[in-house]
């Protein structure tokens, strides 16, 4: 479990990023964090790998102190994805972008080369192998920045932003991913201001403003609050956007706590007393 | 109406590479259009727009088919800064853009290279930075901006030439939601109130679809699909096209069967008219 306890973070040109901040992840979780751009949030992704030490307070991973340790063996359990994949990219070739880290953390030459092809062939990148990561256009490269950690499999896999630059593809897959990776007990932890992406997959989110935690709770609660998500410069998704406007319209029965279109379809045909296949044209 | 683009028969293939990055696409865009382009990542979009100022084949080299004609001239052959004071394009990553020690000098850049008079030149920051909203960054550098300010600076920079065609590529991927429902609405706002020609690159049809005229969804450099929006959005329903992913509050109206013969609800307005005209 990551337990962040009391966490204040001072840029060195004074500015406060964080105020306070608690929180506990368990693997098993996914969890967004969420607010508009300069809420803190990657500040705060950044103290899950001991990139930054708090100011004040104190985080642990897996009951270790992020002081007490180097940034490289919490790697190995926390791996965490930039936002701009420019930033991660090294090698001359994707395959050994992936397998790098790998040989580094100790796998075999033959079990880094197993795994590498793996993730890439899962993420479509397989045909790009020899070619140099620069080469890639915007969505392919941040679909090779979250395989290479991946390929290793870390217990809290921390994600800035997954969905900048991926189209519907990418996203549908990415989704297929976390759910995959929460059911085999990994923490997930995503920054993001995509409402719609988080409203398809998280089962938890917090709210960020100016470095403070404003709200802490199921998705289904929070981002079907048009009033908190607007506290936190956020839109409200569409879905119960649109179950905001039919209630006020006179569908007064409706349950406006629906994120996913599945069961949109569900509450919608329920008060329109139709099937759920809907009808045909009209 | 007169036409602002008209690409007809273009393919290009990169030098070096096996696959052509279009093939044969024709299209004709008309003046006061908001266009938006969309497909999967690395479909064409942003080689399409290269060609649309030029900067293929002159500045890639590889094989080049067919002919554009864009606002009279042939980006092929007219130099490329000939082409940037009628067609302006913002990049996608507005870093690459950005250069200046501060806002207004990196707006100033292209405008003193035009050879304008600073009257002229002050006339057209102000007016830029005014449809931008963004008057008070002008003294402030552009890299201690947010991605958001970066974009708006990125795009007034181009405004300020006044460009009769504005070419975003993927100009709201890294703003968040209420910021880039903000700037496509300001965007429509120009178009309508300038008269001048809108193209843009977009994944997210959810934020876009509202302000367009015009949808055309690309696959493997190829055009996919070209018309009017809800009936584009219709089309990629019902052929259950995976690659591109249709509005949300689209995607609902369809699942339960609120829809025309060949058109669907785009936005929550549409979608609470049609209910309504079923729910009671």
């Amino acid at each position: 479990m990551i337990r962040i306890d009391s966490v204040w973070y001072e840029y060195p040109s004074g500015t406060v990023a964080l105020r306070n901040v608690n929180l506990v992840i368990d693997r098993g979780e996914i969890v967004a964090l969420m607010g508009e751009n300069g809420a803190g949030k990657t500040t705060l992704l950044k103290h899950l790998n001991g990139l930054l030490k708090p100011t004040s307070g104190k985080v642990e991973v897996d009951g270790v102190d992020t002081r007490t340790t180097t940034v490289a063996s919490l790697s190995r359990h926390v791996g965490l994805v930039f936002q701009n994949p420019d930033n991660m990219f090294f090698c001359t070739s994707v395959f050994e972008e992936v397998s790098y880290a790998l040989t580094r953390f100790g796998y075999s030459r033959e079990e880094a080369r197993r795994r590498a092809e793996v993730v890439l062939k899962t993420f479509n990148l397989w045909q790009y192998r020899d070619s140099s990561p620069f080469t890639l256009s915007g969505g392919e490269k941040k679909r090779l920045a979250i395989s290479i950690v991946l390929a290793w499999m870390p217990s809290y896999v921390v994600i800035d932003e997954p969905t900048t630059g991926l189209d519907g593809w990418g996203k549908r897959m990415l989704i297929n991913l976390l759910l995959n990776l929460k059911d085999r007990e990994r923490g997930i932890i995503l920054s993001s201001h995509d409402v719609e992406f988080i409203s398809e997959i998280a089962a938890r989110v917090v709210l960020l403003r100016r470095g403070e935690i404003i709200a802490d709770g199921a998705a289904e609660d929070i981002l079907t609050d048009p009033v908190l998500l607007e506290e936190a410069s956020l839109l409200t998704p569409q879905i119960p956007s649109l179950l905001h406007e039919l209630k006020k319209r006179g569908f007064r029965d409706l349950n406006h706590k629906c994120l996913r279109l599945d069961e949109a379809v569900r509450c919608l045909s329920a008060i329109l007393g139709r099937p759920d296949q809907g009808c045909d044209g009209f | 109406m007169n036409l602002a683009i008209e690409v007809s028969n273009l393919s290009f293939r990169y030098a070096g590479a096996g696959q052509w990055a279009l093939k044969n696409i024709s299209l004709s865009i008309e003046e006061g259009e908001f266009a938006v382009f969309t497909g999967a990542t690395g479909c064409g979009k942003s080689t399409l727009f290269k060609c649309l100022i030029g900067l293929i084949p002159q500045m890639y080299p590889g094989e080049y088919l067919g002919r554009v004609v864009v606002k009279g001239l042939d980006p092929a052959q007219t130099p490329v800064s000939r082409m940037a004071q009628r067609v302006g394009m913002v990049f996608q990553n507005p870093d690459n853009q950005l250069f200046a020690l501060t806002v207004e000098n990196d707006v100033a850049f292209a405008l003193e290279n035009l050879g304008l008079e600073r009257a002229e030149i002050e006339r057209r920051i102000s007016k830029a930075f005014r449809m931008m909203g963004i008057e008070d960054l002008r003294k402030r550098s552009p890299f201690e901006l947010s991605g958001g300010q970066k974009q708006r600076v990125a795009i007034a920079s181009i405004l300020a030439l006044e460009p009769e065609i504005l070419i975003l590529d993927e100009p709201t991927s890294s703003l968040d939601g209420a910021t880039a429902k903000k700037l496509l609405e300001e965007l429509g706002e120009i178009r309508r109130r300038e008269d001048i020609t809108v193209l843009i690159s977009e994944h997210r049809l959810d934020l876009v679809v509202r302000e367009a005229t015009r949808l055309i969804v690309i696959e493997g450099g190829q055009i996919l699909a070209d018309g009017e929006p809800r009936e584009v959005v219709h089309q990629l329903l019902k052929d259950g096209y995976e690659r591109v992913e249709p509005p949300k509050l689209s995607r609902l109206a369809w699942m339960l069967g609120f829809r025309g013969a060949n058109s669907i609800p785009v936005t929550k307005e549409e979608f609470v008219e049609k209910l309504q005209g079923v729910g009671k």
